[in-house]
């Protein structure tokens, strides 16, 4: 009953002044339209660029650094333990840095729930033989099946048909940069030298581009068997364990607990990636900076809009006052007012924001860095439009309060004798 | 229950600014139910200070104030609001009505606001206190397509909604011409006789004051005379 007298009230004042009532509510779908648009934009954006990044790479990364012991054998000998151990320039033992008891590992994780994916993987450190001229580079052993599943490695590859490195028998996929250099079609040989001092010959049966440049510059991909193969090494030999887990906020907590269980070197795809998480949270930042201070700024214009049209209703105030109606319920009509210009002008500006995005959405971005993308990235989170909508109720809230604050504070005395 | 709507004791008003002054010296005044009162004086002798304090907009004041036998000292806003919505009926020299609204919502208003009837049921008594003052034909205009007499009457209609135990006045038919005052004063007569309405109008007009029941004379801030008229 309060409600609706409160509201037939404040909906009358609007209609008389329907014009600035339009104009200010106009302000506020416009800085939410940006709002949404520009989040959605960002946001869109940096998953674009993580992708780059999580798509590929592991979540957890088990490898085995070659580094000296801790524990040097002096520190286990009990007939020194009460002595200083000044032994310097300690030199790590001579090992590959091998994942030893890999397949245990390997199984262990893959009965582990909170993990979506286990891919093993072997670097190996080559030269890429062109004529007489050697350059360095990569080669990483795979299971093709899991590195497609994990890590949407068919995508990458632009040329030629990944599956072919599982199924022809010393292949190799080049990384562009690399094919470029050694100028190899699909179907040539090529040779490169292991660190070991072997030359050995490979087909090339596809080009990989990540999308970052270095990396293809000197990276290349082969089957698991044949970089065992060309490291001369046995069937349980691997230098890393790919893990993708469900959540990916757990990586730093399981790289610590799975490095102490299985004694390996682990680390989370957050520290290997700092830089990364930095650009994305600072266009975040700028994303929000920008929305809100659009939203200020039509937060002004209710507030001036509201003062003017406090101003222009002194009498009706007054009047309101003289018969009945309290402070209170003259606050409770302006503030519906300045509420009911933040709602409307918030929800129409969710809307338009949404189109807006779609239409961002379709238009085509065609990079060679990235061969997966063909239209501008949008990020359609929900989260966004709830951001968008309570700010643009408190910020019409705060707008409308301090004018409707003072309404409710004006004597109708005054207002009656300056008549 | 008493006789008594509204009694005032040794009500004084200062006014500070630009320096202190007196207004209102000492006012007591009491009004019964079914009275017709005039107020009359010079101008500036302090008659709308007065009526302002006596319909609880004005709170700065000394003295006691009681309407239908409630002290008005130290009631909060939102008490006194109740008061003006409930117990008092103001009509202006001025109409003062919402151009936002039609007429028959602006008679509405202040019944809907006490919300002792559904919002039908005011409708309905709106309706009805349009037909008493002969105005029931513009309910659905807007004020700003009336004469200035007919606003005044849908003041007055608006003033009786919530059936007032007083209504006052602030020279209600000073800006209207002599057919319309003549109107006005008729309606007041007849809410005071058959309906035994309690009114207290401010009045410039010694022809319309002669024929109240009681004529307040103030000078200065005071009350000079209060004369109880014999009935005719
Ligand atoms: N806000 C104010 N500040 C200072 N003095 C005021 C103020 N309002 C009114 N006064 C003074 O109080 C006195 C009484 O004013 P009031 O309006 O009550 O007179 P009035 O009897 O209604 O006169 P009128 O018949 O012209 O309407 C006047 O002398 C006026 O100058
Ligand atoms: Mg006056």
């Amino acid at each position: 009953m309060k409600f609706k007298l409160i509201s037939s009230v404040s909906f009358s004042l609007m209609l008389a002044r329907l014009k600035q009532t339009t104009v200010a509510a106009v302000g506020v779908t416009f800085s939410i339209t940006m709002f949404i648009t520009l989040l959605s934009f960002m946001g869109g954006l940096n998953d674009l660029l993580d992708g780059l990044i999580t798509k590929r790479s592991p979540h957890v990364r088990l490898y085995n650094e070659v580094e000296p012991s801790e524990k040097q054998p002096v520190d286990r000998s009990l007939q020194f333990g009460r002595h200083y151990n000044f032994v310097s320039s300690v030199k790590p033992k001579n090992e590959m840095p091998e994942i030893y008891n890999s397949r245990k590992i390997m199984n262990t994780l893959q009965h582990d729930t909170r993990v979506a994916g286990v891919s093993p993987k072997i670097t190996a450190q080559v030269f890429y033989n062109v004529g007489s001229i050697d350059f360095a580079g990569s080669v990483n052993g795979i299971d093709v099946d899991a590195e497609a599943k994990l890590f949407s490695f068919k995508d990458y590859v632009t040329t030629g048909n990944y599956i072919d490195l599982k199924n022809t028998p010393n292949s190799i996929i080049l990384g562009k940069g690399v094919a470029d250099k050694m100028l190899a079609d699909i179907g040539d040989l090529i040779q490169i030298t292991t660190s070991k001092g072997e030359r050995v010959q490979l087909i090339v049966v596809g080009y990989f581009q990540s999308g970052l440049m270095d990396i293809d510059k000197i990276q290349s991909y082969t089957s698991l068997s044949t970089a065992q193969k060309l490291l001369v090494e046995t069937d349980n030999y691997i230098t890393d364990i790919q893990i993708k887990v469900n959540e990916l906020e757990m990586a730093p907590e399981l790289a610590k607990e799975y490095a102490r269980i299985f004694e390996t070197n682990a680390v989370d795809i957050q520290t290997a990636n700092a830089q990364f998480e930095t650009g994305s949270s600072v266009r975040t930042l700028i994303s929000y900076a920008v929305g809100i201070t659009l939203l200020i700024v039509a937060g002004f214009g209710i507030y001036n809009i509201l003062n003017m049209m406090i101003y222009e209703k002194m009498d009706t105030i007054a009047i309101l006052k003289a018969t009945g109606f309290s402070g209170n319920d003259v606050k409770n009509i302006f503030i519906l007012i300045s509420m009911t210009i933040g709602i409307l002008g918030g929800l129409l500006g969710l809307l338009f924001g949404f189109i807006l995005s779609m239409i961002i959405d379709q238009i085509p971005f065609v990079t060679a860095a990235l061969p997966t993308i063909k239209t501008y990235a949008i990020n359609y989170n929900p989260k966004f439009y709830i951001i968008g909508i309570v700010f643009s109720i408190i910020t019409t809230y705060l707008a409308g309060y301090f004018p409707a604050k003072k309404a409710s504070k004006l004597d109708p005395v005054i207002i009656i004798r300056g008549k | 229950m008493s006789n008594i709507v509204l009694q005032a004791r040794n009500i004084s008003k200062y006014f500070h600014d630009p320096v202190t002054n007196q207004v209102l010296k000492n006012i007591n005044l009491t009004i019964e139910k079914g009275v017709f009162a005039s107020v009359m004086g010079k101008s500036g002798c302090g008659k709308s200070t007065l009526l302002y304090i006596l319909s609880t907009m004005d709170t700065e004041y000394e003295g006691e104030l009681f309407i239908d036998g409630v002290n008005m000292r130290n009631r909060k806003e939102k008490e006194l609001a109740l008061v003006r919505n409930e117990k008092i009926g103001f009509v202006f020299q001025f109409h003062y009505l919402l151009n936002e609204f039609s007429v028959i919502r602006n008679v509405m208003l202040p019944g809907i606001k006490l919300a002792k009837y559904s919002e039908k049921e005011v409708e309905a008594k709106a309706y009805e206190k349009l037909k008493l003052l002969g105005i029931e034909s513009e309910a659905l205009k807007k004020p700003n397509q009336l004469s200035g007499g007919q606003k005044q009457r849908v003041a007055i209609a608006r003033a009786l909604i919530n059936d007032p135990l007083i209504i006052m006045g602030d020279e209600p038919t000073g800006n209207l011409d002599k057919k319309n005052s003549e109107n006005v004063y008729e309606i007041f007569s007849e809410l005071a006789e058959t309906y035994k309405q309690s009114l207290l109008i401010v009045t410039h007009d010694p022809e319309f004051a002669n024929r109240t029941h009681r004529i307040i004379e103030m000078v200065d801030g005071a009350i000079t005379a209060d004369i109880i008229q014999a009935e005719k």
